[in-house]
Order: C-alpha cells, then structure tokens, then sequence
C-alpha cells in the first residue's frame, strides 16, 4: 500500500521536528558547556526491530550520523538474548561501550523505548559528550593509554530510570567513578528530559496519522532516501577511486597510521574498500566498527548533504576491508581519539578519492582536526583544582568555486569555538596571541583557509597540559593540483625553552609552571587546482593582508615563466 | 518627570516604514481620531525620496506635522549588502584576527563550504600594547604613542569610522576610555566607538563584531537622517524627527547614531510594535506575529502585551549583534519558495527561492518554477485579476514539474505544496516558540505581510491555534508601530557572580542607577511621553552552565532570597527540571525604561464612511477556491465589512494590501478597530 504522497512528505516533516526538539532541549538545559555550548550531543528515533536510524535531528553533532542505530540494536538484541533486562514503561537505559555500537567512553547513551498500545513502536536515544568519564585524565582524552580501561568507566546497557524513576544505586556507582560530578546530575536530567519531550510529540503525531499511516510512511521514507542516495551515487563515474590519509601516530608508538581506501561505483551502489589500512594500535587512535561506518556515511552526507538521514541512505553505501584493521578495533584497544581524529581522517580519505570523481561538488581536505587541548592542575588564587579544554577550528580546502573557509569547526563538529575572555575568566591562564595562521592555506587556484595561531600562559600554579591533534606530519591533501595545508605545530615554551612535541601532535601530562606557554598553530586547509592558474590579484591582496609573506607567495604562485 | 506635551495630543504624528519594496505612511490627527495612508515604491539608494515621496502622496502639509517617527532600512540593508563605511580598528596586540577568525563553525551543518568576510579587512585592523585580565587588572600599560600612530595611520588611509576593542574592557573600561580620549584628538568626525560602551559583556568576538558593526554603519546613517532631516525641514517641517531602534522604542535623530548599529532591526521590530498595541486594544496580550513576504517569514512570540527583546540577534551567518533587539526570527519560506520534486521523487518546498526577479511565474517576468504563490494562485486563493493570463503556465507548472511525478492534477499537486510549506512554517514557529519556552497552542496568530493573513487559518490550525487576528492595515503595519511605539532605553550589566556570593546592595544600586540613566533619557528628548516606567530583570544559571535564562523581577530591590526562589521557578517552568542541589548564578542585571506615548485610537484605519449596513452588500462576487475539492466561496471587500460583521468560512477577504482566507467552518468577526478575529472551526 502506497501513502499519498503529501501525508509523506508532512509525516517526515513531523519526524524530522521531534528530532530537532529533542535536541534543542537537550543543548538548552545541559550544563556541560561541550553539549550546551557545542552541541557535541544528537537526538533520533530508531527502528523497534533492528535499532536502523528513522529520524535524526538535524543539528547533531556530525560524527553521531547513524551510530546511535548501532548501540540501539546491540540492546534490542541484549534483550532478546536476556542479557539485558526487558524493557517496561518509562524505562531509561544508559550506555557508553565503544564496542557495542559506540565512539569513545565519553559519549553517553540513552535509549527509551516507546511504546504504543503495550507494544514497541520505536527507540529514542540521544547522545551526550560528558566531561568526564573517570580514567587516567582528565576529560578521557588520554594520549598514551594502552588500554580501555585507563580511558573511563564502561558502561554496558543498564537501566537508569526504572518505570520513570532514577535508580539511585547506579547513579551512585557513576558519581563515585567519574571526575567533577556534581554537576552531572543536571546533564542526565537534561538528557533524560528530552527523550520525554520527543515521545510527547512523536505521540501527538501518530494520533493524528494514526499508528498505521505512520509506519507505512516511516517505512517509504526508507526507501525514498535509498532512492536518492542512488540517484547521488550514478553522478559517480562507473569506476575505482583510491586515496590515503595518514594519522601522525598513535599517541604510543611514534609511527604513523595509514587509512587506505578505494571507492568503487558499480551500478546504483558505492563500495569503500579499506584493504591495506594499518593494523590495530597500541595507543588510542583506534576506532570502533560503528565509528568507522559513521565516518563514511558522514562524509558521504558532507558531499550529499540534500539526502535524507534515514538507514535507507546508508544502504546502497557498503564498507569492506576494515576486519584487521585499526579502523575495526576490539576491547581492550584503546579508543579515545576515535571520534574526535579517527573519524576525520576515514572522512579525509572518501574527500580525497571522491574529489576526483566529483571535482565540482567535493573539497580538497579540510584541517580535519578538533585540536583537542587540555590543561588541568590547581589555582592558588581561587584554591581548587580546574581541567580546561580548548578545541580549536583550522583552515577548509578550497573548492571548484571559492577558496576554503578559515578557522572552521572540525569536519565532524559544528561547534563554536570558546571566547578567550571566558577561559581567562574561568582559568588561570592569559592567552598572548589568538591570530591566523599565516600561510598555512594550501596553494591552489582556489587556495585552503588558514587555521589558527594561539598561545597560552600559564598565570598561576602548576598544570598538565595534553593534547590530541593531528596533521602534524603532513598537511591536509590539496585536490586537483593543489598544495597541501599548512601542518598543524605546537610548541610548548617551559623556561624559555622551545621544545616539540615527540609525536608533534598528541602528548600528555607536560609540567608547566607559571610563565610557560603553549603555542598552537591548526592546520591549513588543502589548496583546490593549479595554484599557478591563480588570479594574480588575489595572491597580490593575500600578500597585502599579511597571508602570505612575498616570497611564500612567489614560492607557491609561481607562474612558469616568472 | 513627565512632560505633558499637550500640544502634541491635539497634533498630526506621521509615521513612515520604509522596506525592501514599499515605503509606508501613516498619518493619524489625534485631535480627530483621522488617519490618512499612502504606499509608494521605495526609492534606492537613498530611501529619502520615497519618505517624501510617501508625505506628498499623503498629502500632507509638512509644517501642519507635529512628529514624524521614521523606520528604516538604510543600516539594515547597509550591513547585509555589505555597504559599509570605510573602517578601522584598533584593538589588543595579539588579537587583530579576532573579528575574522571569529567562533567559527560553519555556514551549514553539512557540506565543507562556504565563506566569510569580516567587517574589517585585516589591512585596517591594527594592535596596540596593552592589556587587562579577566578580572579588569591591568598587565600591560596602554602605549599611547603606539596609539597614536596607530589612529594617524588608519585616519591617513581613508577610514571614516574607528573602533577601540580591547580585551577585557567590559570588566575594566579604562584603557578604552583613555583611548578613545586620545583617539577624539586626533579623529577627524565623531564616529569613534568603544567596544565596552555599547555592550558591556564579555565574549570578545561578538562584543567586536558589534562595535565595528556600530562604526562601520554610523557614517552611513548619519548622512542619510541629515539629508533627510534637511529635505523636511526645507519642506517646512520644524519639529523632531525620531528614529525606530531594534528595540522597539525609538530616538532622537540627533542621537540616533551614536549607536546606530541599534536601528539593524528597525522594520521588523516596529511590525512587533504594531502587533502589541494592537493586540492591547483587542485584549489578545499573547501573540505570535506573523508575517509572510515574498522571499521570507518573521515570526516573534509577544507574551503579556510584551514584545520579545533579545541581546543575542544574528542578521547573518557570524554576524552577531548583542545588543537588546527584539527578537524576530526569520523562519524561511515566503510566497517566492519554489516547489520541486527531488530526485528520491520527493515532494519539497524551498529553500530555494525564486525572489522578486523572475518571481513567481504568476508575476509574468520569466519565471518558470512553480512558487507557493502561484499554488495560491491556481487554488482560487489569491484572485486572478492581478495576474491576467498567468493561470496556463501556472497550471502547466503544477500539472508537468508536480503533478506527473506524483500521480496528481494540478490542483492536487498546488495543495500539496502548499500543506507541506504550512507543514515546514509551522515547525519552524514551533522551534521558535520551544526555545522561548512558550507553547503555541497559548498564542493567538497576529497575520500581516503580503501573505500572511493568506496562510495564517491553515497554519493556526496546523498548530493547534484557536485564533487569528488579521490587524485592519496589515500591508502597513511597520508604520503604524512608528506611530504607537514608546521610548525605550535598554541597560546590561554583567555581574557574574554565584549568587550566594553576590552583593545584593551593589544589584540594588546597579538597577536604581540604570532606571535613573533611562529617565534622564527619556526627559532630554522633546516627545511627550503620558508615563514612563521601567522593567527589571535578571538573566540567571545555575553555576556551570552556559545559556542563561532570563527571570523578571517585580521592581528594583528583589533580595536574595527572592532572586533563588524566582530563578527555580522559571527553570522549572521552561525545563520541567528541579536541581535543588546545584548553586545558582547571578549573570546580567537588566533594566528597561519605557516612555509611553499616549494612546491612539486605530478606528479610523479603516474609514468608517465607507463600512456597509449588512455584510452581503460587502460581497463583491464569488469564485471557486480549492479546500480539498472546489468550493463556491464568496468574496468581500474589507472596507465594505460593517463594524459588527460576523460570518462563517470558506470566505475570501480583500482588500487593497493583502487577501485573508477563511476555511470552511472557521467563524469570523470584526472588532471596533477593524481587526477581523478568525476562530478556527475545528479548535474552539
């Protein structure tokens, strides 16, 4: 029976805006400033058999594209295996295993099921990106971790509310475990509470439609959007597409990682072959399967971001080769880059193989790094102990129309950047520089954005600074003949000293004391075409507004004959 | 003090909107209770000749007009066409790339595209040494001779306006203020601006972008209110000349363009105006207003006969504005949003726009998609008189680009596009609505624009509206806010402390000084005003949070207990969320000073000379409108309706600026200022 094509189109309306609120309410009564601030969180509803993505809202956080459906599947089949005790109602479970559908321990699930006249209609679950979640550092970003455990509690599928009310006796356990807790209780509220208003208005909808109408249209809805992912997909050349993308080192083990990939269109289907990527690492730049796929998938909807997000637009979208592989790690591999530079870098590789399948439509490689840095110690003045993050934007690659963007979020963020005069407000640190990185966009007809140059001092006390970033080896990959970005740099200034970084861009636990500084410079943004085909007008008001200096300009503009 | 101004009550006030394509006037004489209106084109670039173009029109005797109060574009259109006075900035050493680096994310949650560009090119963007910490301690001394140069250099470059934005300073203004002392000096004109004077709150990019907004569009507005200002007083006008302000409240010319950035939202925040006196009169205190142009809809929630005010607007991608603004949200779709079939075989609506040129196809200039305004078009909705021998193409459109597609006729496919554009507004007025924490079911739908008071009963009823008030003039209404709106001063004060901490004798003092600033203003400006109050406020959070949530206060002396107690109760109310255990924050002290104008009486927007005894000798015809299947629908003209009308949909009702739709069942009547209040059928 097929739905009349306008109740579809407002029934997937209606969907879509459950979604959108439940986002919107979770980000607004939050506290934690990385869901509030940064709505590093995601809202959806999910298939009540195989957990497959129906509706997510459309401000989540990138990186979550279709992981939650693979966290609510592992449930329903706990359940049905009577691992994991049977849903009731008001039911609440909690989750954060990166190995059962997951991303690092910080990303917290919750899953309700929601039920219409005593069956399962459909699972609503959001993720939220704690603070913290226990571990050897703070915030759970441990750049030399060698196992899951020192990365934070795991917390497998348990129920946090129980027909509606918290169970106390969990909640205790996760306090006791975990850093800065008592602030937390207002993130679970927040978190459970959108859930709630997802399931009164996704209750509304059916009773309008009907429960029938609803899931006949949540049925075609799927089979729309593989339409139009197929539709997408035969833009593509008939043909294979292979690239790279490098990540520095694991964090343990100075050596880098390489993620190999070969796109094959054949017919209305795309194929992502990783054969040949590294083996599983000692440190914590492996990913998990369900990152791995949402990557992909992420990428795909950066290229296509008019598709649908539905699990019928991942169906014509398959993925081999990752069994072995450092982009399919199993427990106790260490995980917690996987979704902050992990996930960019498999991102990275489908820009760069599809680019040259799509010229006029995908990007030379964005700065593709979150910049992840860290500094926790103790304020005298104030006389208590403070964990401070900074993420930090980088340069996009430019593109068949105009040069990138500069200082734009990580590919799979969209989260503002803090302002300085709020870290120092909150912090004992004085920020000495907050400028462009010049000359880190890559060379091109249409060149990369610059990233962002900053530096921090430590005012008072002593602290521990850590980071993970990426790119410090090479630069993100131009397209088309393009240069590459400039590479991501920091340098930590103790005494007077200039030291680097052994693995350039991830280390952990750095002693500062007052007077020393930290400087970071994020990467450039891959150049798009022959830099010599570059209007001399716009490398001459690049020279003029300080971008390049003259002679990186004539270094990297050159015409042939000059 | 109040000033009497006796003399201005038995006066002509005019008010004059001038928008994107038509400047309005009204002229009310409150000695009669007459008001005279006129629409004529909006001349570009300088908006000057369509006001007086507007006030000949009228007919208006320019020395015979007590006030003219002024909306307009020029700063708005100023800031979105990026026609910006050359500007310069001076600013922290280390931190010239703030405003361009910004907090930036990107323009789309999808897709790795997109640009930027700052409002001060990098060129202009100059450092000094100097430096304060979070706390307002000075680190480093100002260098003045490093200041200097730097003022010389930008003057010699051609830079009309300067901005001094310096890290820190809302803690500790007192290296802007010396600045911008030396600055003075040397500055060839007025338009220097310190970052801490128009907002003293901390972030720095958008405390920036402000500032240099601020400058950047002061030259610009000057000139032209002076240009203005000397075309009307060579026409004989002698008396003050006041300006709309984002706020809702309005200036003196003179002062206006100290902080001209303010007058950004002057046209959407006078319709908001407009809509609250109103909807006072009419005894609807909450209202959404709605109002549907050709390329966009704004919506604002207006609750307790209060219009929404906002320090946190953005006109643009990365373009903040934190000053107080009323808070209109533009939520898409207008009557050009384009109709198309995806390649899923999905119907979709917008984005995409086909704006004024070509337009839709019915306008007959080249457009070939179809538009919601020619799916009205085709529906019966709109007449057809305007679009002479558009209806082919229009139903070719429908029936080829829609309608094949989807297995349906033309007039199918028109109403299908049309539900699925009420579907996407009404979400979008529902997420509006949710992040204020209002629900809309508690609203009435205040309907003006072109195309608002068409959709507004299908999209009351898609959002569980009970009622729609279509207001007497709604194709004028920004003017008329001209004519109603109050003086109004806004004060931030950014105190940041956990509230236990705070001292409460320092809150006090902070609001009384506030309230005494905003009086004083009020009393320096020459407009009589029949009362002038003041609102206060708190924006409050609980200790680690980050969005704030704004709690009224009853006057200036609330204590600390009623400060908690007051906080809890609102958080409970929007978030359905206690946290008993968790300390709270005392952020912004608030405080608003209004000058009421005196009342105006709205009867005569519609001359009751011209109302009809019955409303069947208001018809004017009939014609078949699509509401699911043809109806045989009749149609009136407004100014005909009598005073009392009642009467039962589906009904069409025109009138010279815009056509209202009435579904079957829904009931209509009129009021004694000519409102027609519709009740929806199928929800009272």
């Amino acid at each position: 029976m097929s739905l009349d094509p306008v109740t579809l189109a407002v029934i997937q309306a209606g969907l879509q805006q459950v979604c959108d609120e439940m986002d919107l309410s979770f980000s607004r009564a939050a506290f934690s400033p990385v869901i509030a601030e940064a709505d590093d969180r995601s809202d959806g509803i999910y298939d009540a058999v195989d957990g497959s993505l129906i509706a997510q809202g459309a401000r989540g956080l990138p990186v979550f594209v279709g992981t939650m459906q693979f966290s609510t599947r592992h449930i329903i089949e706990r359940i049905a295996a009577g691992v994991t005790l049977p849903p009731e109602p008001g039911d609440i479970y909690i989750v954060n295993d990166p190995y059962l559908g997951g991303t690092h321990l910080m990303d917290v699930r919750f899953a309700m099921p929601f039920s219409r006249a005593g069956r399962i209609f459909c699972w609503l679950s959001n993720t939220g990106h704690w603070p913290d979640t226990g571990g050897a550092v703070p915030g759970g970003f441990s750049a030399s971790a060698i196992s899951a455990e020192q990365e934070g509690l795991r917390l497998p599928p348990v129920k946090l509310f129980r027909r509606g009310v918290m169970n106390d006796e969990i909640w205790q356990i996760i306090c006791s475990n975990i850093r800065v807790s008592e602030q937390r209780i207002g993130d679970v509220k927040a978190q459970a509470a959108a859930l709630l208003v997802g399931a009164e208005r996704l209750g509304a909808i059916l009773d309008r439609y009907g429960d029938d109408t609803v899931r006949g249209a949540i049925a075609e809805m799927r089979d729309l959007a593989a339409r139009q992912m197929r539709a997408a997909i035969t833009l593509i050349p008939e043909a294979t597409f292979r690239a790279t993308a490098i990540v520095d080192s694991d964090g343990v083990v100075n050596e880098p990682l390489t993620i190999a990939l070969a796109v094959t269109r054949s017919g209305d289907t795309l194929h992502f072959d990783f054969t040949g990527t590294s083996a599983p690492c000692a440190g914590p730049m492996n990913s998990v399967r369900a990152t791995t796929l949402s990557s992909v998938y992420l990428a795909m909807r950066h290229i296509f971001p008019d598709v649908p997000m539905s699990a019928g637009a991942f169906a014509p979208l398959s993925v081999s080769g990752i069994a072995g592989t450092f982009l399919d790690a199993a427990y106790p591999r260490p995980v917690s880059g996987c979704a902050a530079e992990v996930s960019q870098r498999i991102a990275e590789a489908v820009f760069a193989a599809l680019v040259q399948a799509l010229p006029d439509r995908v990007t030379a490689a964005p700065a593709g790094t979150s910049g992840n840095f860290g500094l926790g110690g103790h304020d005298p003045e104030r006389g208590r102990d403070y964990v401070m993050y900074q993420i930090s934007g980088g340069g996009y690659g430019g593109n068949a129309d105009h040069d990138g963007l500069s200082n734009g979020c990580s590919t799979i963020g969209i989260s503002k950047a803090p302002p300085v005069e709020i870290m120092e407000q909150t912090y004992p640190v004085l920020y000495r520089r907050y400028a462009l990185h010049e000359g880190s966009g890559g060379a091109g007809r249409q060149r990369g954005g610059f990233g962002l140059d900053y530096e921090i001092e430590l005012l008072r006390g002593t602290a521990r600074a850590s980071f993970v970033m990426d790119h410090g080896r090479v630069g993100p990959q131009g397209a088309m003949g393009g240069g590459d970005g400039g590479v991501n740099r920091v340098e930590v200034i103790r005494a007077g000293v200039v030291t680097v970084p052994e693995h350039l861009s991830k280390a952990q636990d750095i002693v500062l004391n007052p007077g020393d500084r930290v400087r970071v410079r994020t990467p450039g943004g891959g150049g798009y075409g022959d830099p010599r085909q570059r209007d001399p007008e716009a490398v001459a008001e690049d020279v003029r507004l300080g971008r390049y200096t003259a002679e990186d300009a004539r270094r990297l503009f050159a015409r042939g004959e000059d | 003090m109040t000033k009497t101004g006796a003399g201005l009550m038995a006066g002509l006030m005019a008010g004059i909107d001038v928008g994107g394509t038509f400047t309005d006037l009204v002229i009310y004489d409150a000695a009669t209770g007459a008001v005279r209106l006129a629409k004529v084109p909006t001349t570009l670039p300088n908006q000057a000749f369509g006001v007086l173009d507007a006030l000949a029109a009228a007919g208006a005797d320019l020395a015979a007009i007590d006030l003219i109060v002024h909306g307009t574009t020029t700063t708005t259109n100023a800031v979105l066409e990026r026609r910006l006075a050359k500007t310069g900035l001076i600013t922290t050493e280390g931190f010239r790339d703030v405003l361009e680096l910004g907090r930036r994310t990107r323009p789309h949650p999808y897709g790795m595209t997109g640009r930027f560009t700052p409002v001060i090119p990098r060129d202009l963007r100059l450092e000094v040494a100097e430096r304060m910490d979070a706390q307002g301690r000075v680190i480093t001394p100002l260098d003045e001779a490093g200041l200097k140069a730097a003022v010389l250099h930008l003057r010699d470059q051609g830079c009309e306006a300067l901005v001094i934005h310096f890290l820190h300073a809302y803690a500790n203004p007192a290296h802007e203020l010396r600045a911008g002392a030396i600055a003075a000096t040397l500055w060839p004109n007025a338009h220097v601006t310190t970052g801490h004077a128009l907002l003293s709150e901390s972030r720095e990019y958008e405390r920036g972008v402000t500032a240099a907004l601020n400058a950047a569009v002061q030259p610009v507005l000057e000139r032209y209110i002076a240009r203005l200002a000397d075309e009307l007083a060579d026409r004989g006008y002698g008396r003050e000349l006041l300006v709309m302000n984002g706020n809702g409240g309005m200036v003196g010319a003179r002062s206006v363009s100290r902080e001209a950035v303010k007058t950004v939202m002057s046209g959407p925040a006078s319709g908001v105006m407009a809509a609250v006196y109103t909807g006072r009169r009419a005894g609807q205190e909450n209202l959404i207003t709605y109002d549907m142009g050709g390329t966009s809809t704004d919506v604002a929630l207006i609750r307790a006969g209060r219009a929404p005010v906002s320090n946190e607007i953005e006109v643009e991608y990365a373009m903040p504005i934190h000053v107080p603004m009323v808070d209109v949200r533009t939520v898409g779709a207008g009557g050009g949003s384009v109709a198309r079939i995806d390649a899923g075989g999905m119907l979709r609506v917008g984005p995409e726009s086909a704006g004024s040129d070509p337009g839709p196809i019915c306008y007959g200039r080249g457009g070939t998609r179809p538009t919601i305004s020619d799916a009205n078009l085709l529906l019966g909705r709109l007449g057809s008189a305007r679009f002479a021998g558009a209806g082919a193409a229009v139903r070719a459109a429908f029936a080829e680009q829609i309608g094949a597609p989807l297995g349906l006729g033309a007039e199918p496919a028109a109403a299908a596009v049309l539900t699925l554009a009420n579907t996407h507004m009404a979400g979008a007025i529902r997420m509006v609505s949710i992040s204020l924490g209002a629900d809309p079911r508690d609203f009435a739908l205040f309907a003006f624009g072109g195309a608002g008071p068409l959709h507004a009963a299908d999209l009351a009823r898609e959002l569980a509206i009970p009622r729609v008030l279509v207001p007497a003039r709604p194709g004028i209404t920004n003017a008329l806010g001209c004519v109603v709106a109050d003086l109004r001063h806004d004060f931030v004060r950014t105190l940041n402390r956990p509230l236990d901490l705070a001292d409460i004798d320092a809150v006090h003092a902070t609001l009384a000084a506030q309230e005494a600033e905003g009086r004083r203003l009020i009393a320096a400006e020459r407009i009589s005003v029949s009362d002038i109050r003041a609102e206060f406020s708190v924006d409050m959070q609980f200790l680690g949070q980050t969005h704030l949530l704004r709690v009224a206060l009853p006057d200036r002396r609330p204590s600390r207990a009623s400060l908690q107690a007051a906080f809890e109760r609102a958080y409970h109310d929007r978030f359905h969320v206690d946290l008993a255990t968790i300390r709270a924050g005392l952020v912004n002290l608030n405080c608003s000073v209004i000058g009421r104008r005196p009342d105006i009486d709205l009867r005569a927007l519609i001359d009751p000379a011209g109302r009809r005894a019955t409303v069947a000798e208001a018809q004017t015809g009939a014609r078949p409108v699509w509401f699911g299947r043809w109806h045989d629908t009749p149609v009136y003209w407004r100014d005909h309706l009598p005073m009392d009308a009642a009467l039962v949909g589906p009904a069409v009702i025109e009138q010279m600026d815009t056509t209202t739709l009435v579904g079957p069942g829904d009931r209509v009547v009129t009021d004694a200022d000519g409102n027609l209040i519709i009740s929806i059928g199928t929800l009272t």
